[in-house]
């Protein structure tokens, strides 16, 4: 079976104990495209991402990267074959400054042998990533310990680390949650260049109004089902969204 | 001699669960891996023997009281131990595991050590079944085995205190924002853990005598228990003593008694193996770290 | 002229830790004396010792590097509590060498070490997909069960082991090997873990998910460390069997598990050379207070307990931490 897509999602199931975390959920993802996913709270759109990246083993259903099966395959190798992700929740080395953050990417096999990887001058190149995600270069922000960093940077620090897997798809799990307005205007431009550069993004957001200027296309789920797939415009318009978002929206 | 060996193979998996099933409660409950488990055991044991020999109370009042104080001793471990390092799985093993060898090395010191450490049997009766004597001791081991299982079945199901067990062993946090404390339901868990420890040296005991190495048989035998089971799964642990038990009840029958040993460790090392988080285990490998 | 005082080690520390400049042999000895002074006193020790406490020497040294095996794997995360299961497999690898093939000790050591470590690997290796409490559960019963196993079916001298080791050729040969192999795992692992390979050990134990993220296999990477830590434990065991000229079954004792995550916690948990000398202050101890008998682990227990809840930070980060404040007076105009 052979499509154009970069990503196709057919069927995907998974529950928790009782709870359906995530029913019967698919999509396709054409390449360059930026997909939104949103959803009110626990409706299931991070475990759809736990499901891509291979975080979490779906319970039925499949999961096809470049004509490739990748359901259940272990992270490690999802993220080899291109998919980079960064976390809700960020956790760095708070001891280390965030240029040595970058290491870690930077070790990965993926790069392995590209510039900057195991044979490269791996700090310039984190140096300039970081410069790339708005580490002021003349402010030395990228030399300060990530414990002293505040949210803003320490997201900007995970998407870096995503960027730096030189990944096709790229999937980031709530990047504008806790985030200044600045800080989130400050942001835009850099998903903006990346899609110029011709990555695929998935954006989970909450954030709808900066989600929706640079979105191709939204999925809404509800109750880890997919309840509208569109334009951002005609998604909103939609009965079953304005439902599940009443009273939120 | 193949129903006396049921027989007997039966005896031995409830006395396994008794001593796991404590240890698997306080890790189900609060996450904490009580190691001083098997030194809890031994602590109620010599109390017990204590309070009966030195104090000259009756064996009933001596073992109610030896429960409470175990009990007592897993709640301050946890108020003035625990609770300063709660989270962190290196200090929190370190530090049970050095209350544990602190309390059983002191009574190896003391030098509590012989035959005559041994606690009473309760009725001093035996009965003749399926071709074996088994006395009254054994079968009110598996009578409390019984009660025991549904007991806490009961309580974790139908009481409101064993339904918020049940809730911060789900999610610590959200049971927080709850408004259940979750500093005193860990406290009570690391007590029932050492009370039911308590309650199985009581019982089990009368049928061999106190000593230290004996702790950390016991501890062992709980691990073992544990990982095949499946660490904080009370079904896991009934059917994993129970494989155990009879395991080692029938190698001892027919082939050997120095092979029962090797039957857990190729058991442990089979299921980690097959199914590294044990038989029931909850803990998956990635799901529990998002 | 007004005075005052000044951090000595402004001045060297340029913009990280990590970077000096250096301007004078003072400050070169600064920086230096810390490193200097345990290489100088491991080579000069065993002169001035006698020989019963050259045998103490040897013992520090060998818990030291049990020790050392043991802050590897903390520092990967994995806490083991069965250290005995390396130092016990090294030992009696080396000793059937030894006892049934006749090897000379310089085959039988390096033999022991490498594939004792792949044992021990290899069975530790299912629990390496669990992370938390499981490793330590399996490393704590491993040994305890292996023992038994030796004791039930009577395999290489079963209760009573087996004796007559080849010993090495020279009480001096022993003294500084073992002090050879200590300084080049305390300076080699130090600075392996300083390497990048270093922190993605460091970053899996710190945060799994985001090493996993970086399309890195952390099984591999697990593997890897428990491999160097076992095959240090293996070593130990396999010196020591040849130094004692016996093997059997206290080898797999719960002391070797114990004494070396003591020295570790005390010394200063998640530094190699915190738990080289915790090594040296437990093991001289220990021997001094061989008159109290069992209380001696007593106190090993109440150690643990408390440097854990009330010193985390053990003995040589404070050290560290003193020492980099060290001040002098310095001339204002």
């Amino acid at each position: 079976m052979s499509s154009e897509f970069l990503l196709c999602v057919s069927g995907l199931y998974k529950n928790f104990g009782g709870v359906q975390a995530v029913h019967d959920l698919s999509f396709d993802l054409a390449p360059g495209e930026l997909l939104g996913i949103i959803g009110p709270n626990g409706s299931g759109k991070t475990t759809a991402i736990n499901l891509i990246t291979g975080f979490v083993k779906p319970s039925r259903g499949e999961i096809t990267y470049r004509n490739k099966d990748i359901t259940g395959q272990p992270p490690y190798k999802i993220v080899r074959q291109g998919i980079a992700r960064t976390f809700q929740m960020v956790k760095p080395f708070y001891q280390l400054p965030a240029y040595k953050n970058m290491i870690i990417p930077l070790y990965s096999p993926r790069v392995k042998g590209m510039v900057g990887g195991k044979y490269g001058d791996r700090d310039a190149v984190a140096l300039d990533l970081l410069e790339e995600v708005g580490f002021e270069r003349d402010a030395y922000v990228a030399y300060k310990a990530a414990s002293v960093l505040p949210q803003g940077y320490l997201k900007r620090l995970e998407l870096a680390k995503a960027i730096a897997l030189q990944p096709d798809l790229l999937i980031l799990d709530e990047l504008f949650s806790g985030l200044s307005l600045a800080e989130v205007a400050g942001t835009v431009p850099i998903i903006e260049k990346l899609r110029i550069e011709g990555k695929t993004i998935i954006m989970v957001e909450h954030r709808l109004k900066e989600l929706f200027r640079i979105a191709d296309r939204v999925i809404v789920l509800n109750y880890g089902q997919k309840i509208a797939d569109g334009k951002a415009e005609d998604v909103m318009e939609s009965e079953a969204v304005k439902n599940a978002y009443l009273g939120t929206e | 001699m193949f129903l006396g060996t049921v027989v007997y193979a039966v005896i031995n998996s409830v006395i396994l669960m008794l001593m796991a099933i404590g240890f698997n409660l306080t890790f189900g409950i609060s996450g904490v891996a009580n190691f001083a488990h098997g030194a809890l055991y031994i602590l109620s044991a010599y109390v017990s023997w204590m309070l009966l020999n030195m104090l000259g109370l009756p064996f009933f009042i001596s073992a109610l009281f030896s429960i409470l104080i175990t009990t007592l001793v897993g709640a301050l471990m946890y108020r003035f131990v625990l609770i300063r390092v709660r989270g962190q799985v290196l200090s929190e093993v370190i530090a049970t595991f050095g209350i544990g060898l602190a309390i059983l090395e002191l009574f190896r010191y003391l030098g509590f050590v012989g035959f005559e450490y041994t606690l009473p049997v309760f009725i001093d009766t035996s009965f003749f079944v399926a071709g074996v004597y088994v006395d009254m001791q054994r079968i009110l081991i598996v009578v409390l085995g019984a009660v025991l299982v549904f007991g806490l079945w009961l309580f974790t199901h139908h009481t409101s205190l064993g339904l918020a067990f049940r809730g911060i062993a789900q999610d610590e946090r959200t049971a927080l924002t709850l408004g259940i404390d979750t500093d005193w339901i860990a406290t009570l868990s690391v007590s029932l853990g050492a009370g039911l420890a308590a309650l199985a040296a009581t019982i089990i005991i009368p049928l061999g005598s106190i000593s230290p190495g004996e702790g950390y048989d016991v501890l062992i035998k709980a691990l073992a228990v544990c990982i095949i089971g499946g660490l904080g799964s009370t079904g896991g642990v009934i059917v994993a003593s129970f494989i155990i038990g009879f395991a080692e009840r029938f190698t001892d029958s027919y082939i050997s008694s120095h092979w029962t040993m090797i039957v857990s460790l190729a058991a442990i090392l089979i299921v980690l193996t097959m199914k590294p988080s044990g038989l029931f285990g909850k803990q998956k490998e990635l799901e529990e770290r998002i | 002229m007004k005075k005052r005082r000044e951090r000595i080690d402004r001045g060297i520390k340029v913009r990280a830790g990590d970077v000096f400049a250096l301007c004078s042999w003072r400050e070169v000895l600064y920086l230096a004396g810390p490193k200097l002074l345990p290489i100088i006193g491991c080579l000069i020790l065993p002169l001035l010792l006698n020989a019963y406490w050259q045998k103490v020497f040897l013992s520090v040294a060998v818990f030291a590097l049990l020790a050392i095996s043991w802050d590897l794997l903390a520092q990967t995360g994995m806490i083991s509590l069965g250290q005995a299961l390396f130092y016990g497999m090294g030992a009696y690898v080396s000793g059937i060498l030894n006892h049934y093939w006749g090897l000379h000790p310089f085959i039988t050591i390096p033999v022991a070490a490498i594939l004792g470590g792949i044992i021990c690997t290899l069975l530790l290796l299912p629990v390496l997909r669990l992370r938390g409490i499981y490793f330590s559960m399996v490393t704590l019963i491993i040994p305890l069960m292996l023992v038994r196993l030796i004791e039930a079916t009577r395999i290489f001298g079963g209760t009573e082991g087996l004796s007559g080791m080849t010993p090495l050729p020279s009480k001096w040969l022993e003294l500084y090997l073992i002090v050879l192999v200590l300084l080049c795992a305390l300076f080699g692992f130090r600075r392996m873990l300083s390497s990048d390979f270093g922190l993605v050990l460091k970053g899996i134990n710190d945060n799994d998910r985001s090493v996993m993220n970086a399309g890195i296999n952390i099984y591999l990477f697990k593997t890897q460390a428990l491999f160097i830590a076992s095959a240090i434990g293996a070593f130990t065991g396999a010196f020591m069997t040849h130094v004692y000229m016996f093997v059997g079954m206290p080898v797999f004792a719960l002391d070797y598990s114990i004494l070396p995550i003591a020295a570790a916690i005390v010394g200063g948990p998640g530094s190699l050379a915190g738990a080289t000398l915790g090594a040296f202050i437990l093991v001289p101890l220990s021997e001094i207070l061989r008159g109290i008998g069992g209380l001696r682990i007593v106190f090993y227990g109440l150690f643990l307990v408390v440097f854990i809840v009330a010193l985390p930070e053990g003995i040589f980060h404070y050290i560290q931490r003193k020492y980099h404040r060290f001040e002098r007076w310095v001339e204002v105009d």
